[in-house]
């Protein structure tokens, strides 16, 4: 059994909170750029230059690339052989409470849905832990900001609505969302599973790099077409017309019961945030 | 070329303004989201006076990052503005001129903006890093319980904006993407 006391674990999350919300990933980058040569009207590869001085400027400077520096998403893949020393619930909120203090990062987030009172330290964190074998710690932070969020959805489908009705209904989601979630945008798309499986599976979607595809040829290419559609649309950068709605799609699927096809779709803005370090 | 936008904007310049054109705005513009317009409509429904004056004003839907020693403002890129859209009317006919914000809003808001000629500006959302840089002043007016919902009066300069929906009824989100489809159309 490895021991790993709970500070390291704070530490480390306090750490990714800073930097995921300062340093945009390189895959959005490159993606970024790509955008701005593919696309072919004016206004929106103006904007595309915009966005792109932005993220450099925050990278430079290590400022937050945008004001809303989200809920802390934490993804925890811990080793079977591992016991962590301490609470590991709090010792995540820890990290996230320091990183957003010390990292000059808005603090978000409510007590209560109705009351409306801010926690004023970004806490709690959104804590999903999964157990895998070996002996290491995996923790990705993921702040999710609320403008891509809000537009998100999820239906529980027939299992006649088929591929057909997969598609319309992403489709469907990125259309009505237009200029809200601050495109281009990615989308994560959770497919089986539960109502709430899917939801998880979609959030987890938007964790994997936008330039590596689904493991499977049938979902990778549905990924391409998808995002094809999506950008036949012509919603474009901050939905003023244009090309680049989306910069990715990302599909996670699960099995499912006999009577469903769920499908839920998270939505994610051009400043797709996430860190990931291993203990 | 972009048009010089000074604020606090009057009625005949806002007026003035049609969606699409791009805009640099320059003086002195308010900051107010969810939790300060909601205090802000109770005030008037009680009769109250507000903290701030209407006439004319430019408001701005953000909640910065809070700043670093030696910075003004944090990053300051614009909210969702139709969570505004059940105050906005409230505070246009009460005299309110400018909105900064990113994406849809309602028809209600629309109308008061025909009305009373108002317009909405979208700013670059997901852009804070960049937009915090316009800004070079920044003064509490009220709620510092709020935080970063508190209400701030912002000196901006040249702070890039385009106008979304004019006092017409105008609308760059359905006119804009209508525009690329039909030139893609004809390609």
């Amino acid at each position: 059994m490895k021991e790993l006391s709970a500070a390291r674990i704070t530490d480390a999350v306090r750490r990714l909170c800073i930097e995921a919300n300062c340093h945009l990933p390189r895959d959005m980058r490159t993606r970024i750029r790509e955008s701005m040569e593919e696309e072919d009207w004016p206004q929106a590869r103006e904007i595309l230059e915009r966005i792109r001085s932005n993220y450099e400027i925050a990278d430079r400077e290590n400022q937050p690339i945008c004001q809303d520096t989200g809920m802390a998403c934490v993804f925890l893949k811990i080793g079977q052989e591992v016991h962590i020393d301490g609470d590991l619930t709090e010792a995540v909120n820890e990290g996230v409470r320091r990183g957003y203090g010390d990292g000059f990062l808005r603090k978000s987030v409510v007590r209560d849905p109705l009351d409306r009172v801010n926690t004023g330290d970004n806490t709690p964190a959104i804590l999903y832990t999964e157990l895998v074998p070996g002996d290491r710690v995996e923790i990705t932070v993921a702040p999710k900001g609320f403008g891509s969020e809000n537009m998100s959805g999820i239906k529980m489908l027939r299992p006649s609505d088929g591929l057909r009705g997969v598609k319309d209904f992403v489709v469907q989601v990125v259309k009505d969302a237009g200029p809200n979630p601050c495109p281009p945008v990615v989308v994560g798309v959770g497919i089986g599973g539960t109502f709430d499986k899917a939801a998880y599976l979609a959030k987890k979607a938007l964790l994997r790099p936008v330039d590596v595809r689904n493991d499977s040829p049938f979902y990778s290419q549905l990924e391409r077409d998808l995002l094809e559609e999506i950008n036949a649309l012509g919603i474009g950068p901050q939905g003023l017309g244009g090309r680049t709605t989306a910069l990715a799609v990302n599909i996670e699927t699960f099995p499912t019961h006999i009577a469903g096809l769920p499908v839920a779709v998270n939505i994610n803005c051009h400043v797709t945030r996430h860190q990931t370090e291993v203990l | 070329m972009a048009i010089c936008v000074k604020a606090p904007l009057s009625r005949e310049q806002a007026k003035a303004l049609r969606a699409g054109d791009s805009c640099l705005i320059s003086g002195t513009i308010y900051t107010a989201r969810d939790a300060a317009h909601k205090r802000l409509c109770e005030l008037v429904e009680q009769g109250k006076e507000l903290p701030l004056d209407l006439k004319d004003s430019v408001i701005y839907f953000v909640g910065p990052t809070p700043a670093k020693p030696g910075q003004v403002i944090g990053s300051a890129g614009p909210t969702t503005s139709y969570r505004m859209d059940a105050y906005s009317p409230t505070l246009i006919a009460l005299g309110q001129t400018g909105m900064i914000g990113k994406g849809k809003r309602g028809p209600e808001v629309i109308d008061a903006m025909k009305e009373h000629g108002a317009v909405y500006f979208g700013a670059i959302g997901g852009c804070g890093a960049l937009l915090g840089k316009c800004v070079k002043k920044k003064e509490l007016v009220a709620y510092e319980d709020l935080g970063a919902e508190a209400i701030c009066q912002l000196e901006v300069e040249d702070f890039p904006a385009i106008v979304i929906i004019d006092s017409l009824g105008n609308n760059l989100y359905e006119t804009g993407p209508a525009a690329y489809l039909a030139a893609k159309e004809e390609r």
